[in-house]
């Protein structure tokens, strides 16, 4: 780590591109899983399904925030038996931070992931079952490929999301340095300190050379992908 | 081969009711848009789940089965070729999926002469090329019947000449049923080796080719300006006006130069409305071709014309003349009339292969 960063930011920053990294992974395969429900299943409960996939995009963070508490924490009522039986928690550790922006990141990106599995035709996949793919063979060789570029953008906006998120983090899993003090928890923090202002405005400055990389990694990603699929 | 198609289904503004039993060889369903045709392959397919359906290909029963174990090959309209995979990674997809060895791949290649494109992506390729490839990837599948649904509906016609010998020779040198779907007649005469006419749903008529193109009761059916009788004719010799002589059972007949070399067998579509009755043999006229037969059933229409089946040598003509014309010659079975036919009436369009059934 550079120097003119402290070591109590250097850590936030780590934390912060762990926890991001980590709820961006871990809700791909649930997002596709739930973006292909939403774009292609026919069933009851699928305005439901809808609804609770963007509730957290309307929600006040904090509230969000309280429900995972209420639901994960020691005492939730997934939570306690989480503790239980696993012996593991999410509350007030880095891993509930993770959760927190997982949830939060999960509209954009299944919102982006469901849009490109909606642009592909159809028709395509039919041929392919046809030609002897099962629906599980056809997703695989047909679906996912063509939606690529969808998955990407999604898992930039996820990742950029998580990056950011501060409401529902700092209630579920409060701002304790080295195990859930995340970026703009950090920047919060330096800035509730007397003379704190100038650790608060690197860590802006590292948050913006972060998206910034972030957005040139999936353009560049997408443009290759998407000329492959164009069939050029 | 055969296939048996039994299907009800009602759609919102029509039903769909289908027996039929096809024999092998290329069996065209030929029928207006929205008559129910695709909808006929779709069951056979699996892309559409009748209300009520039975489809039954050599004893074994399809219509339980979920489009990926039927083994049928679909070439639809739009090519529908997969856009991030390479010319060959297409032409395999059916074999790579269900883990089987690529079998005929150079046969297939060269059958529909797509061996320089291989490596080339879809988006690069032009409507002809791009169902060419679709074919030879629905045959690589190794399917026990090939279904097309309108495969040339999209192409403009210079690309349609350049695939239809292709088609030609997928329905004489393999042993594979072929369903084709086409509401284009002159396409029809010069594929088909079976017809079922389909109307609104329903089957309408079904019959050899040749017998369905050259019955009167079924010609309205086809469409009254594209009626046309298909004669079997063998290429005799190229003449040095440009004309071709091709021996019919009926006689000798001229037409533009026809490609092939002498001995080859086509098969020459006439339209009923290019065929003009006399009954003592014209002299003195600038057409070239008069051929000598009979008349063997006049059919009226609700119009002034009259479809007049006649028979020369061993095969069947149409000739579409008005109801004067047929009582002024005195036409009734029977009769002896001439036919004749101009030779530019025939386009090249209307002259292809024959199948060696035929």
């Amino acid at each position: 780590m550079p120097d003119w960063l402290s070591p109590e930011a250097a850590t936030a920053l780590m934390l912060s591109l762990r926890v991001s990294l980590v709820a961006t992974l871990a809700s791909l395969p649930v997002g596709i899983l739930v973006a292909y429900a939403l774009a292609r299943g026919r069933f009851v409960g699928h305005g439901l399904l809808n609804g609770l996939v963007h509730l957290p995009l309307i929600l006040p963070p904090v509230v969000t925030g309280y429900l995972l508490l209420l639901t994960f924490g020691r005492q939730g009522w997934i939570g306690a038996s989480l503790w239980d039986w696993f012996g593991f928690t999410f509350a007030f550790r880095w891993t509930g931070a993770a959760l927190a922006a997982a949830v939060m990141a999960f509209p954009l990106l299944v919102r982006a992931i469901r849009l490109a599995i909606e642009a592909v035709d159809p028709r395509l996949e039919e041929a392919a079952s046809t030609l002897g793919a099962s629906r599980l063979v056809v997703f695989l060789t047909v679906t996912l490929p063509l939606i690529l570029p969808g998955i990407i953008a999604g898992a930039v906006l996820a990742f950029a999301k998580a990056m950011g998120e501060f409401g529902a983090t700092i209630t579920f899993v409060a701002n304790i340095p080295g195990e859930t003090q995340t970026l703009p928890t950090a920047i919060y923090a330096f800035l509730q300190v007397p003379g704190g202002d100038g650790a608060a405005l690197r860590l802006v400055a590292v948050s913006v050379v972060v998206a910034m990389v972030a957005l040139a990694v999936s353009e560049g990603l997408s443009r290759r992908v998407a000329r492959r699929i164009a069939g050029k | 081969m055969t296939l048996e198609i039994h299907l009800r289904h009602d759609f919102p503004d029509f039903r769909l009711e289908i027996d039929l039993v096809l024999p092998g060889g290329l069996t065209c369903l030929f029928g207006r848009s929205g008559s129910g045709k695709t909808s006929i392959v779709n069951a056979v397919a699996g892309l559409l789940r009748p209300d009520e359906a039975r489809i039954v290909l050599d004893g074994s029963v399809l219509n339980d089965l979920p489009p990926h174990r039927r083994e049928v090959g679909y070439v639809f309209q739009d090519a529908r070729l997969f856009p991030h995979m390479t010319v060959a990674e297409n032409l395999t997809y059916g074999p790579r999926v269900r883990r089987r060895r690529v079998e005929g791949m150079a046969r297939v290649v060269e059958l529909l002469g797509i061996g320089g494109l291989l490596s080339r992506r879809p988006g690069t390729l032009s409507g002809g090329e791009k169902q060419r490839v679709a074919i030879g990837r629905a045959l690589l599948a190794a399917p026990r019947i090939l279904l097309m649904d309108e495969p040339l509906a999209a192409l403009d016609e210079a690309r349609k000449a350049e695939i239809l010998p292709y088609i030609e020779a997928l329905r004489d040198e393999t042993r594979l049923p072929i369903l084709y779907v086409s509401h284009a007649l002159p396409e029809v005469a010069r594929l088909a080796t079976s017809i079922a006419v389909i109307e609104a749903g329903r089957v309408a008529a079904m019959g050899p080719a040749a017998e369905i193109l050259s019955d009167p009761v079924t010609a309205p059916l086809l469409g009254l300006r594209d009626a046309g009788a298909v004669l079997t004719a063998r290429i005799a010799s190229h003449e040095d006006d440009g004309l071709t002589r091709l021996e019919t059972s009926a006689g000798p007949l001229w037409l533009p130069h026809v490609a092939g070399e002498p001995g080859r067998v086509v098969r020459v579509r006439i339209a009923a409305q290019d065929v003009i009755l006399s009954r003592d043999r014209p002299v003195g006229l600038s057409a070239l071709n008069i051929l000598p037969g009979a008349v063997v059933a006049l059919h009226e229409g609700q119009g002034p014309g009259v479809i007049v089946r006649l028979s020369l040598g061993s095969e069947f003509l149409l000739a579409r003349v008005t109801r004067r014309s047929a009582l002024a010659l005195g036409l009734a079975p029977g009769v002896a009339v001439h036919a004749v036919l101009k030779s530019v009436a025939v386009a090249q369009a209307d002259i292809g292969a024959a199948a060696s059934s035929g």
